[in-house]
């Protein structure tokens, strides 16, 4: 166990040289647990590790440490999502404290959507620190012991630390820079925005690993399959930092009625196919949003399957 | 506010709100009749008077409508928000409503339009940000760089407001001080903002 900085699946998958693939998991806007059951069922065995949203785009749903721990209960590892919106770093140091003594091994360090997106636009914000501080602060935790303010941690927390990074978002030139100051604040692995211009990634990766950053961090390809035209429009139109070509729009239209979504799974499983052959990409973190039970599909029509056992 | 009561005084300040043409001699006016057909049109005659201070910051000009304050139902402040509290603290017997929201320290960056530029934190960094400032405007404080809802310049939250990150980081790498931004930023210590409790100066050599 020592060679390993958490011991979490994820990790040993990784480290293990598997090509590794990582879900996602809403916890639901009220405390249905049947609900939140129902969707880890569908990604139990089919993913290494499931990342728990933390009030993803600003709305209030089941807290991610909660929602993280019903996964947990259910054989699942969860990927314990954390945002800087919405705590600050003492409500965060005591939220990794108590994440890590119930179990959980993985976290992702985000900045967050800003609040003025989701269902209370009056609330404060916090972001007493940032992603890259937070990224940070759990590394000092984990391997020297020590909380923001210097002092000694009795037990450190153990957590294999993940960031997302948005190669699509603006600017382009900079983005590879802000991934390996990530890197150097302390993340083991990332998790990308969802992927739709391939060439842009292309372009992106091969800066990565030019850099050499793909050998300090493993960096998972974000794959989220479009459902509908009108998902991919929205996603085109609304959501800042989304690079969705024409190209793919056009080709989602040309499906015909009542194949889009097949379209849009089949495009999801091309790229998946090109990921496992593109240099510097170790994994992939399909995003699969309301959409748990296609994740066996895709996983399948992926070769995804089975999962190795580490 | 003050639709109810039959004396009112507005109170204007020659400081920043003149300069920002919201709380000056002339918007004194201005309020002033504009009180007054309010009331009229309400079958009302309100007797409204008017008076603008040098400064509604400093003590020493609040004395100045201290033999007329008192005749007074209610009075309006049309300066920054602490011209009501200057005024409440040295005339407790009035009531002092504020007739301007203060919003931000800023600038005008064209005739008629302001923008923010200081959040006030007590520890300015803008020289490691090429003179620009994350904490005013960046609409999540960031230190360490643009977030992934950077797009074209604009910030996630509006296409109205710039990205200051991009403007930033644009700014550096064209001067080749790309090293400077790919520098960890510690957490900022927020003592010296609001967060660490109202805030108070104190310069002994200015003190009588």
């Amino acid at each position: 166990m020592s060679e390993y900085k958490s011991g979490s699946n994820l990790e040993r998958v990784l480290k293990g040289g598997h090509f590794a693939f990582t879900g996602e998991c809403g916890p639901p806007q009220g405390a249905n647990v049947e609900k939140l059951r129902e969707k880890a069922r569908h990604l139990k065995g089919m993913v290494d590790a499931v990342n728990v949203t933390d009030n993803q785009t600003a709305v209030v749903r089941m807290s991610s440490w909660a929602a993280s721990l019903i996964l947990l209960k259910e054989g699942l590892e969860p990927n314990f999502q954390m945002v800087c919106r919405d705590r600050n770093r003492l409500a965060m140091q005591s939220d990794i404290l108590g994440v890590y003594a119930h179990g959980i091994r993985n976290m992702l360090c985000l900045s967050g959507d800003h609040q003025k997106f989701g269902n209370h636009p009056q609330a404060k914000n916090v972001y007493d620190i940032d992603s890259m501080q937070l990224i940070h602060a759990v590394k000092t935790m984990r391997d020297e012991g020590k909380f923001l303010n210097g002092e000694q941690i009795d037990e450190p927390p153990k957590l294999f630390i993940g960031a997302a990074c948005n190669p699509f978002a603006d600017p382009f030139e900079f983005r590879v820079y802000r991934l390996a100051k990530k890197i150097e604040a302390g993340a083991d692995f990332i998790q990308t925005q969802c992927i739709y211009n391939m060439d842009k990634f292309r372009e992106f990766m091969k800066r990565v690993v030019d850099m050499g950053l793909h050998e300090k961090c493993y960096i998972l390809a974000g794959v989220t399959p479009m459902k509908s035209v009108g998902m991919a429009r929205y996603m085109a139109k609304q959501v800042p930092g989304m690079d969705v070509p024409d190209s793919l729009i056009k080709r989602l239209q040309g499906a015909g009625k009542g194949k889009v979504a097949e379209e849009g799974i089949k495009f999801a499983v091309e790229q998946i196919e090109e990921f496992k052959e593109m240099e510097g990409v170790a994994g992939v973190h399909l995003m699969a949003i309301e959409w748990e039970h296609r994740v066996p599909e895709i996983a399948e029509r992926a070769g995804m399957l089975p999962r190795p056992k580490v | 506010m003050v639709k109810d009561f039959d004396k009112v005084l507005v109170i204007g300040c020659k400081g920043c709100v003149t300069v920002c043409n919201v709380g000056g001699a002339k918007e004194v006016g201005v309020l002033a009749s504009l009180l007054r057909i309010a009331a009229n049109k309400n079958g009302k005659t309100m007797d409204v008077g008017a008076a603008t201070l040098e400064r509604q910051c400093d003590p020493e000009y609040i004395e100045e409508v201290k033999d007329i304050i008192g005749e007074y139902d209610a009075v309006v402040s049309i300066a920054c928000g602490v011209g009501p509290q200057f005024l409440s603290e040295r005339y407790p017997q009035s009531r002092i409503f504020p007739g301007l929201n203060t919003k931000f320290m800023g600038g005008a960056v064209e005739h008629g339009v302001w923008s923010e530029r200081c959040a006030g934190c007590g520890t300015c960094v803008v020289h490691y940000f090429g003179g620009l400032c994350p904490i005013a405007r960046c609409s999540k404080s960031l230190l360490n760089g643009p977030c992934g809802g950077s797009s074209g310049g604009k910030c996630e939250i509006s296409k109205e407001v710039d990205c200051i990150w991009d403007l930033i980081v644009r700014k550096l790498m064209e001067q080749g001080r790309l090293d400077e931004l790919r520098q960890f930023r510690p957490p900022k210590d927020w003592r010296t903002a609001r967060d660490g409790g109202p805030r108070k100066m104190i310069r002994e050599e200015l003190a009588i």
